[in-house]
């Protein structure tokens, strides 16, 4: 049996994996016109790639979360008093 | 702080101790900051200078790993397109975003991942420092930190998909 290689779908330059392994890259505004040129055309016509990208912006935002239950009390408190230490060598 | 240490030696408590030191490097160097980096930069630039020496002490002081910049685990058709195409969720995440159990979880994601992953996406996506900064503090290649952090984000993404958080 012969197998034909599956032709890409009309109007994509790129590949799926191309375009997703270009996202971080995209995202950070690190891409060259012209690729940045290719993953917008391809996010324009591909839907599955388009939703992988929101999951990406949802997962930087609630990473982003993470940071808002940093510090623990105690470790606070050991910041603090290290500080009114400093402040204190520092009296003439 | 403590999560950057905790990249670079064995246990919590140095890794605490790590981090306070940090804080009193910063103190006690106030006066020579001139101002170059953020102020945030520069502490961060302290805590992984002392977590690597007392990581390489420790011997377990982690460069990045050939396996933290391995493949999409099979996402795709050796062609390159989708071979089962991500589930919809974004739009309905919106709302749970601020849920403090979705923090939570995806604070021990971040916990999970390889180090270096870990390096990164704390400083990039927790502590929202800028790429150019990040690459100052970790000592690496502009291209090394996305394919780190793209690799973080894909790994913590499946996880929110998976676990089914929202």
């Amino acid at each position: 049996m012969v197998t034909t290689p599956r032709a890409k779908p009309d109007g994509h330059d790129i590949t799926c994996r191309q375009a997703v392994a270009l996202m971080t890259d995209y995202l950070d505004g690190a891409l060259s016109e012209d690729d940045r040129a290719l993953v917008e055309a391809h996010l324009g016509e591909c839907e599955a790639c388009t939703e992988h990208l929101r999951q990406i912006r949802v997962t930087v935002t609630v990473t982003g979360r993470v940071r808002d239950e940093d510090l623990n009390p105690r470790a606070r408190e050991d910041l603090m008093n290290l500080y009114r230490r400093w402040q204190a060598d520092r009296e003439p | 702080m403590v999560r950057i240490a905790r990249g670079y030696v064995r246990s919590q408590a140095v890794a605490e101790e790590v981090a306070q030191e940090g804080w009193l490097g910063l103190l006690r160097g106030l006066d020579r900051f001139e101002g170059r980096s953020s102020l945030r930069t520069w502490l961060f630039r302290i805590v992984v200078n002392r977590a690597i020496s007392t990581g390489l002490h420790e011997r377990q002081h982690l460069p990045v790993a050939d396996s933290e910049l391995g493949d999409d685990g099979g996402r795709f058709s050796q062609d390159g397109w989708w071979v089962t195409p991500p589930v919809h969720w974004a739009d309905e995440a919106v709302d749970r975003m601020v849920a403090p159990e979705v923090a939570a979880r995806v604070r021990r994601f971040v916990a999970e991942l390889p180090p270096a992953q870990r390096q990164v996406v704390t400083l990039r996506d927790v502590e929202g420092l800028p790429s150019a900064d990040v690459c100052d503090i970790l000592g690496i290649s502009e291209g090394n930190q996305r394919v780190l952090l793209h690799r973080a984000r894909t790994r913590i993404r499946q996880h929110l998909e998976q676990e089914a958080v929202w």
